[in-house]
């Protein structure tokens, strides 16, 4: 019995020492951990789909589309290697999320990985990438903290909430220039949990930097059965803009409220959730337009941006359905991990990693808004950044940045009795 | 802030008018716990139910909730009465803590099917016959408050005077009293207790029917009212219909004028600091039996 295991052990041995070099030439076993199954899974779908596109595209030439990378079929600089993506599921649970990145780095030996959607998650499976020194690319998770940890694997595509809040200045700051006009009264209005909470943060310290003066700041519980004093509060302080973050209940209720007591501020800024929820424009109907709300993605940047409009045709074609925020920033993330290991031109974890520090994508090569992706000592990519969005004729459009934009942005809103 | 008199008249009656909604809400609550001192954990979801079956009404048969109300009302009144003789009747002799797992049990179990039978989505009902805006001597309101404050008037009225002023009211309030007394006296006992619970469902189901006019419908919008209507039962008297009458108005101006005065993070923290003042002051409630 014994000798046959020492047989069996020599043969494995044998067999890997053959094999390996030789599988390493024609695959790269990148793992991907996603919520597949559990209340989230629908989402995780549209994220395997996206990912297992991207490396479609990879593996069988990205004709004539101005991707990240140019190949023919696999990766030009590993002689035509192919990206083989090992699936693993998180279910939503940070704890299953490390076990995951566990087994698909000690036992499916991937060389990276691409993860994990939510933010708590990414938390703990990133924690494991890091002790194994795998290269670990994030291209959703939004938590600021994230790339606040001090970690050399970690690697962030998408920006993250402090950038979006800080793009809401820069919006303030462009909208006046092109309107020549000046904001100087705003008011805070956001829901009590840490979304809202951090948020408030962020703007205070952004706002007194930048000399916008906050006239009313209200934190309130999103479960309310009224927000009367809450907006006449606001009323009282008369703004000239609204920047707002609530989950759907809330933003329903407070737009009623607004209609109700005829608050008529310039413009009120959404801070994406609830006012993003497709449930929101159909129960406020035309009582939303004018909305302006921040968002990743949107489907009609690609009037400005033909590689759009193409990739997004190849996935409708595909899966019947268009691109969104998630799918496209997982789509990105593949291409970007994607790219670095081609100029790595080695499957080498160490290697893969030094290539990732040295990204430099345009923008011009990425289906995002962004001006490119380069990351910082983090991880995190310096050139992302959100889009703002307003309700135009009872669709979401983008208007900002200005280059981006399909529409032009209607500054300030009417008033609720001058309304059609 | 600028809080000049037209603004703070606002606020009050805004106050006013989410505080009648309150006092229906609890008008049922308390007359269930007055009966039979059972406090009903599920009280929120009757109210959920009700806006369910008004939005349902508009959405496949485009009648407006005004127009179902009545309806409405008999059918929680109905769902209620049920309730109190598959479930309640069983426990009525029960530990409080029996009794508690009970109606809680219930609310699970209604939320539970509302998720599954109707989705978690958010849902409104977007053209009712009143919709808009009443202006008057400067002050604005949305018609639907204003109809739905009215509504829960004259819902809590009839309500008083049922108790009030007929035999069958006369007989549930001796119920109240003592049970035991009154089976006595030849008193359906069942029938009474079944009757409290029939008309605490529909008094719920009416506020849901009121409210669904203005506010989102979904399978937890229970939970926004509940833990306000046990504070106003507690402030009003445990049992008192006049008392939770009086106490959702007062609740319903702590928490708006209040808000809007010392900053809207603290406007559940004043109406329960009213609740605690009233609980150490005058236990009993307001207009509660000592």
């Amino acid at each position: 019995m014994k000798r046959l295991w020492k047989l069996f052990a020599l043969g494995a041995a044998l067999s890997l020492a053959i094999v390996r070099p030789a599988l390493a030439q024609e695959e790269i076993r990148i793992g991907v951990i996603y919520p597949l199954t559990g209340a989230a899974a629908s989402t995780g779908l549209e994220l395997k789909q996206a990912i297992e596109l991207a490396a479609d595209l990879i593996n069988n030439g990205t004709r004539g589309l101005n991707l990240p990378l140019t190949t023919t079929g696999g990766l030009p600089n590993l002689k035509g290697a192919k990206i083989k993506l090992i699936f693993g599921d998180h279910q939503g649970n940070p704890q299953t999320g490390a076990t995951e990145a566990e087994r698909l780095i000690s036992q499916e030996k991937v060389v990276a990985l691409v993860c994990c959607y939510f933010s708590n998650v990414t938390n703990t499976a990133s924690q494991v990438a890091e002790r194994n020194g795998i290269p670990f690319v994030n291209p959703e998770s939004s938590s600021a903290t994230l790339t606040q940890r001090g970690f050399k694997w970690f690697f962030r595509t998408t920006p993250h909430d402090d950038l979006f809040v800080t793009n809401f200045f820069e919006f303030l700051k462009d909208v006046e220039k092109k309107k020549n006009i000046s904001v100087k009264r705003i008011a805070l209005f956001n829901e009590n949990t840490l979304f809202g909470t951090e948020t408030t943060k962020i703007e205070e310290r952004l706002a007194g930097e930048q000399k916008y003066p906050i006239v009313e700041k209200i934190l309130y519980p999103a479960k309310s059965t009224q927000l009367t004093s809450e907006i006449q509060r606001i009323k009282a302080a008369s703004p000239d803009l609204i920047m707002q973050s609530s989950y759907l209940g809330d933003a329903i209720l407070s737009m009623k409220t607004y209609k109700e007591l005829g608050v008529s501020p310039d413009a009120l800024l959404a801070n994406d959730a609830g006012f993003n929820d497709s449930e929101f424009l159909k129960t406020t109907g035309k009582d939303a337009e004018y909305v302006l709300s921040r968002e990743v993605w949107a489907l009609d940047l690609a009037t400005r941006n033909p590689l759009i409009k193409q990739v997004n045709d190849i996935y409708f074609e595909r899966y019947k359905t268009n691109f969104n925020g998630n799918s496209a920033r997982t789509f990105t993330g593949l291409m970007t991990l994607a790219e670095a290991i081609n100029r790595a031109g080695s499957t080498k974890p160490e290697a893969i990693q030094k290539a990732l520090v040295e990204t430099d994508i345009p923008g011009s090569k990425l289906i995002m808004p962004w001006k490119g992706i380069k990351f910082d000592a983090s991880g995190q990519n310096t050139l992302g950044n959100g889009i703002i969005v307003q309700v135009q004729d009872g669709k979401y459009v983008t208007v900002w940045p200005f280059d981006l934009a399909s529409k032009d942005i209607i500054w300030p809103m009417p008033k609720w009795d001058q309304r059609k | 802030m600028n809080a000049s008199f037209d603004i703070l008249l606002q606020t009050l009656l805004s106050g006013v008018l989410i505080g009648l909604i309150y006092a229906l809400v609890a008008v049922g609550l308390t007359m269930i716990f007055g009966v039979m001192d059972i406090v009903n954990f599920a009280h929120g979801e009757f109210l959920m139910l009700g806006m369910y079956a008004s939005f349902w009404g508009f959405a496949l048969w485009a009648l407006d909730p005004m127009f179902t109300l009545p309806f409405t009302a008999l059918m929680l009144f109905g769902l209620g009465s049920a309730i109190y003789h598959v479930v309640i009747r069983r426990i009525i002799r029960a530990p409080m803590l029996s009794q508690i797992f009970t109606t809680f049990g219930l609310l699970i179990l209604f939320r539970g099917l509302a998720q599954f039978l109707w989705k978690p989505d958010f849902r409104t009902i977007d053209h009712s016959i009143v919709q808009g805006k009443v202006a008057f001597a400067g002050l604005q309101f949305g018609l639907p408050q204003l109809v739905a404050a009215a509504g829960a008037i004259v819902v809590t009225g009839i309500v008083w005077w049922f108790l009030q002023r007929t035999r069958l009211g006369a007989a549930l309030e001796a119920t109240a009293a003592d049970k035991d007394a009154a089976a006595l006296m030849g008193i359906d006992v069942q029938r009474m207790f079944a009757l409290a619970w029939g008309i605490g469902a529909a008094c719920a189901g009416v506020a849901g029917a009121l409210l669904s006019t203005f506010f989102p419908i979904f399978p937890e919008v229970g939970a926004n009212f509940i833990l306000i209507a046990f504070v106003t039962v507690a402030l009003g008297g445990f049992g008192s219909v006049a008392g939770a009458f009086w106490a959702g108005i007062i609740v319903g101006i702590v928490e708006v004028l209040g808000g809007f005065l010392l900053g809207p993070q603290y406007k559940l923290a004043l109406v329960l600091a009213l609740y605690l003042i009233v609980v150490l002051l005058r236990p009993q409630g307001l207009l509660g039996r000592a």
